[in-house]
């Protein structure tokens, strides 16, 4: 093996060193405020935090309802333009209609039948799971335009949200190692 | 091997085995060994990752009748 190559490989196993130290570093934007989109980045943040990485999730939008004190007790999920809305009873092979969907009621069902899938198998709620990403040290970052947009003081938002503009979690993701928007 | 822990997953799906493993691996000392059982065929690979992330030694994956029977050790 010449010298260069060899310097390639030292290079690398010095790399896959220092990465193996340095704790990883996981940053998402959680930007949907229904109870099927709050499920995904709750999940990732805390199996993330019990993977021992750092995790901070910048939640702006519709996803500061799920910093709410109030509003993340009344999530919903909405039949209305989601196709992959499953049938009321799974046995039936029929999708629900659109215009159904639509129909006053629609979503309160809709809503109440994802919580009892949840359930049934045996899921943390979303309170749960937001307890659990708090508890393990998971940055919650209420993002400041929103609040100012949608009127939310910090005495509306669940304790630990920290008021956080772009930059500043723009500044903790540029550290990170994984990077997803939900 | 003897478990100094047993912690019950079963019907459980992902993020509660591995937040829970992660919970019960706490308490215990380094060295000691958790035995975990799951049943979300999940757990299966979540388990190896999140033994090489974490750095606890997965010392033996046993499956039988759809449960998976994990035994981990705490190593720091």
């Amino acid at each position: 093996m010449g010298t260069v190559d060899q310097l390639v490989v030292d290079r690398t196993q010095t790399a896959r060193e220092e990465t193996g130290k340095k704790t990883k570093r996981l940053a998402m934007v959680a930007s949907k405020g229904t109870l099927d989109m709050a499920y995904p980045p709750l999940i990732l943040a805390t199996t993330a935090a019990a993977m021992g990485w750092e995790v901070g999730i910048f939640f702006t939008f519709y996803g500061l309802d799920l910093l709410h004190r109030q509003r993340v007790k009344q999530l919903k999920v909405s039949p209305v333009g989601n196709p992959a809305m499953p049938p009321p009873v799974r046995s039936l092979p029929v999708k629900v209609p659109d215009i159904l969907g639509a129909l006053p009621g629609m979503s309160a069902v809709a809503t109440a039948i994802m919580k009892r899938w949840m359930r049934a198998s045996h899921m943390p709620t979303v309170e749960e799971l937001l307890e659990l990403a708090r508890e393990s040290g998971v940055k919650l970052f209420a993002c400041a335009t929103t609040m100012g947009v949608m009127g939310v003081r910090q005495e509306d938002l669940v304790d630990g949200a920290e008021c956080a503009g772009a930059t500043t979690f723009l500044d903790f993701a540029s550290e990170a190692d994984v990077t997803l928007f939900v | 091997m003897k478990a100094d822990q047993v912690l019950d997953c079963r019907g459980l799906l992902c993020p509660l085995p591995v937040i829970k493993t992660t919970k019960a691996i706490k308490s215990l000392a380094v060295g000691q060994v958790l035995e975990m059982l799951a049943t979300d065929p999940g757990s299966k690979p979540d388990m190896l990752a999140w033994s090489k992330q974490t750095g606890h030694e997965l010392l033996e994956i046993h499956e039988e009748q759809g449960v998976f029977r994990f035994l981990i050790r705490r190593t720091r």
